[in-house]
């Protein structure tokens, strides 16, 4: 018999310090973090973020309506108060390691390209020209190359 | 009036003045009550149009020959009409005349404080824009002659040069800055999935 190698499944839990994205509501797009289990439908979160635009209160949220991401805090105690979340929030760099993750990035580019003026969607539209020319020109160089040897 | 004057009559003991025939009462007087004309509650306000809609500021055109152009807000005139420029060397569009209805501001300006404020002023008269009456009377010859060969319009001199003057300082500025000219040369359209009423401008 060949070897297997049984691996346990990295399922992101529901479990106290897990950040969840909240996906509807108030304060949807903002991060939280799972402080307390309501029951297995609504879980309690508090999301003291750093920035002051992306603050969560304290409250209780259907996880019908929360996305989990892959971060957690770690060790955070049951029922913690806004206090020492904040403090373990700032600790484990949450804002920093959020702003990082691609499913951020992919958010605040769309966002950003969203809110574009009409002169800028216009100079998008010309810049991505020029690169896409330039590519296809080493490309067209390289095929050549390839064509002759 | 002075010959209405009713005489003093004596009758019998008393004294009684009367009055003069025209000063009468009339004897009948009209079944129907005049009537009174409707007082009219609309005042003259002056127009007001969009803050967005400043001088220099890039306009999309929606209507009209030149639709999807983008040109330059110059001056607002009466009634809410707005005096624009192409400018004419870049898109075509000549010194013209719009509805400031039918026309999407961008948030982009050009600086327009460089522009002749006397050439503009000319050009923002009323008359300005009329059109002038043909000097050769329509007669059946030139009807039947219409066919063989149209006539080109010609475009008189001085709008031309006026053209010019307001231009000449507004295309100085657009050189300075990457991009707009040609922005300005091209005109706006919806493509797929576009969502105008999403969009910022």
């Amino acid at each position: 018999m060949a070897d297997i190698d049984v691996k346990i499944a990295e399922w992101k839990q529901v479990e106290v310090g897990r950040l969840v994205l909240i996906r509807r509501g108030p304060f949807t797009g903002k991060l939280a973090a799972i402080v307390e289990i309501v029951d297995h439908r609504r879980v309690l979160i508090d999301g003291p973020s750093g920035e002051e635009k992306k603050i969560v209160p304290r409250h209780v949220l259907p996880l019908a309506h929360a996305t989990l991401t892959p971060f957690t805090i770690p060790q955070l105690p049951r029922a913690a108060g806004t206090g020492p979340v904040k403090k373990l929030w700032a600790k484990n760099e949450i804002d920093n390691k959020w702003a990082k993750s691609s499913f951020a990035q992919k958010t605040d580019r769309a966002d950003r390209r969203k809110n574009l003026t009409d002169f800028e969607r216009f100079k998008v539209l010309r810049l991505r020209k020029q690169a896409r020319y330039e590519v296809q020109k080493s490309y067209a160089k390289v095929r050549a190359a390839a064509a002759k040897s | 009036m002075s010959d209405a004057v009713g005489q003093t009559k004596q009758f019998g003991k008393g004294k009684r003045t009367v009055p003069h025939p025209a000063q009468k009462a009339q004897k009948w007087y009209p079944v129907d009550d005049e009537s009174q004309p409707k007082k009219v509650r609309k005042t003259l306000r002056p127009t007001k149009v969009r803050e967005s809609l400043q001088p220099g500021t890039i306009l999309i055109l929606l209507a009209g020959r030149f639709r999807g152009r983008r040109v330059i807000l110059l001056k607002h005139l009466d009634q809410g009409v707005l005096l624009v420029t192409g400018p004419f060397k870049i898109n075509g569009v000549p010194l013209r005349r719009v509805n400031s209805r039918y026309v999407i501001a961008t948030s982009k300006r050009v600086d327009v404080s460089g522009v002749d404020s006397k050439a503009i002023e000319k050009i923002s008269a009323p008359e300005y824009f009329t059109k002038e009456k043909s000097k050769e009377k329509k007669t059946e010859e030139a009807f039947f002659k219409q066919g063989e060969k149209p006539e080109k319009k010609k475009v008189a001199s001085a709008r031309a040069s006026d053209q010019k003057a307001v231009d000449q300082g507004i295309l100085a500025t657009i050189k300075k800055e990457e991009f707009l000219s040609s922005y300005l040369a091209t005109s706006f359209s919806l493509r797929n999935g576009d969502k105008p009423h999403e969009m910022k401008w």
